[in-house]
């Protein structure tokens, strides 16, 4: 007898320096790192600032707009939990404010995605966490 | 006047052992095999050893420990290095340096690795995050739950910038791993010698687009040692001694700055101007390009880095089997990491030893008196290179 096993995907589970993100996801809101010395923006999340150094920071809201900065079509199955969804785009897009996200672009076909096209960020909810995904815009 | 590195010090021993599917030893014991090895091809005794430089490699399985494996007393030098794939030109570097300032004589360096083990696939070594908890906390799981997985992924993603930017084509990351496997196929240490078209390239199976499983390099077992000694005693040992004229590293560093450019301009740039400079030469004196090829694109990148071409015209340049046997410049021709083996920066440094000291049999190439030899590691991230050379000066 052969019992399927549904793999959950790997989602990501706050911690303290990302909690601001998360937080934020929930509530529809792209959050970034912005120093409050030099004024640059950041993501991931991090106590230092890898422009000046400074700790000193606070969470911005981002607009929410970017473009595709790359992407590439996953057809190896490295993990169970992606196998049906093969083949798959892995992208990164460059969010306006400058920073760069991996994720993944919906409401496309694989095959009409460019480099340099605008997108937006749309929200997947799970049961604890929220997860940006991009649209075109 | 020259720098005063350029020719001061010689690669005189070479130890390889077997490499691929290479099961029952630890990477510490290939890595005194490979020592072994090279120590005896250079003519010296044990003895004569006083520096040590060791680059584990993905599985981590070499330490300081390696010393007293080896039985090494009174090291004058010794360090456990790593800056990935750019590490074994490093290592030819800081001996080199420490030979002129007279802290050593003859330096050891050594790569060993055992990513493959019996029964397991051989992408499983290098599945970053694949192996990932089942929530890995923080903002590096966006990175999971985006299925972003594996070496490959990065450069794919580089490979489609370019494309994108430049108007690269699939075909020209066929050319590549195409002239290298005709390369391979003359290469007795080759792990890949069935001759390969563009058809076989294109059939290949997709890892990730734009890379097909022929765009990737092959994972291996075993280990590499040579020896750096200074240039005024190298001409006494054994073997035709392939004198280091230059060296450069370029790091670009973290890949998700704002602003960074790391798919299309690699640290190679910057390594570049400090190896040409010491060297006193540019990309037209090259003769033979020895390029860490871990995938097709990184071959095609580097070669614009290092001037050959302009910034995105890598792909008509490697067009008409320019980098192959017969071409205009000869490149990875031993096969390279896509179809000999894959041991980090080794690779392309053991063949421009074979091919500096002519000793490359049915692949030597006729013209060999500047081999540029690079080291690429991360996304592109680190980058280390050599300029060789048989001539003193
Ligand atoms: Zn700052």
């Amino acid at each position: 007898m052969t019992q399927e096993t549904i793999v959950p995907k790997p989602l990501p589970e706050p911690d303290e320096a990302s909690r601001p993100f998360f937080d934020g996801a929930r509530q529809g809101r792209l959050m970034l790192m912005k120093c409050l010395t030099c004024g640059t923006v950041r993501l991931p999340s991090r106590r230092h600032c890898d422009r000046c150094l400074s700790q000193e920071s606070e969470w911005v809201a981002a607009s929410g707009r970017g473009t595709v900065r790359t992407f590439g079509i996953m057809h190896q199955r490295y993990h169970a939990a992606f196998a049906n969804d093969i083949p798959y785009n892995v992208t990164v897009v460059e969010l306006e404010e400058g920073p760069r996200l991996p994720t993944n672009l919906i409401g496309i076909a694989n095959g009409e995605i460019r480099v340099g096209m605008e997108v937006v960020v749309d929200w997947e909810h799970h049961d604890d966490v929220t997860i940006p995904r991009f649209r075109p815009a | 006047m020259a720098h005063p590195l350029r020719g001061a010090t010689a690669i005189t021993g070479l130890g390889m052992t077997p490499m691929g599917r290479v099961f029952g030893r630890s990477a510490t014991e290939l890595a005194a095999d490979a020592i072994a090895l090279a120590i005896a091809d250079a003519g010296l005794e044990k003895e004569d050893i006083d520096g040590l430089l060791i680059n584990a490699g993905v599985s981590q399985g070499l330490t300081l420990g390696l010393q007293n494996y080896c039985g090494f007393a009174g090291l004058k030098l010794l360090n456990n290095m790593n800056a990935a794939g750019s590490t074994a030109a490093q290592m030819v570097q800081y001996a080199s340096m420490a030979i002129a300032a007279g802290m050593a004589r003859h330096v050891v360096c050594v790569f060993a690795d055992t990513p493959l083990s019996e029964g397991k696939s051989a992408g499983a070594a290098y599945g970053m995050r694949a192996n990932a908890p089942s929530r890995p906390r923080g903002m590096v799981g966006l990175y999971t739950a985006a299925g972003y997985f594996g070496a490959n992924t990065p450069y794919a993603l580089a490979a489609r910038r370019h494309m994108d930017l430049y108007g690269t084509k699939q075909d020209h990351f066929g050319e590549i791993a195409v002239a290298q496997r005709k390369w391979a196929v003359m290469n007795p240490l080759a792990q890949m010698r069935d001759p390969m078209t563009m058809e076989d390239y294109h059939a290949s199976r997709w890892i990730i687009e734009p890379l097909h499983l022929l765009d990737c390099c092959l994972v291996s077992n075993g280990a590499i040692a040579v020896i750096v000694s200074p240039a005024s005693n190298a001409k006494d040992l054994r073997q035709p001694p392939v004198y280091v004229h230059g060296m450069g590293q370029g790091h670009p560093g973290d890949n998700n700055r704002a602003g960074s450019d790391w798919e299309t301009e690699t640290g190679a740039k910057l390594a570049a101007q400090t190896a040409y400079a010491m060297a006193g030469i540019g990309p037209g004196d090259v003769s033979i390009c020895e390029l860490y090829d871990c995938y097709t694109y990184t071959v095609l990148v580097t070669l614009e880095d290092y001037g050959f071409c302009g910034k995105g015209e890598g792909g008509p340049f490697v067009e008409g089997g320019r980098l192959g046997p017969g071409g205009a410049l000869p490149t990875n021709t031993g096969g390279g990491e896509l179809s000999a083996y894959y041991m980090w920066g080794m690779t392309p440094l053991s063949e421009a030893i074979i091919q500096g000291r002519g000793a490359g049999g049915e692949r030597q190439v006729a013209r060999n008196d500047v081999i540029l030899c690079t080291g690429n590691g991360g996304n592109l991230s680190y980058h280390g290179c050599l300029i060789l050379s048989p001539h003193a000066s």
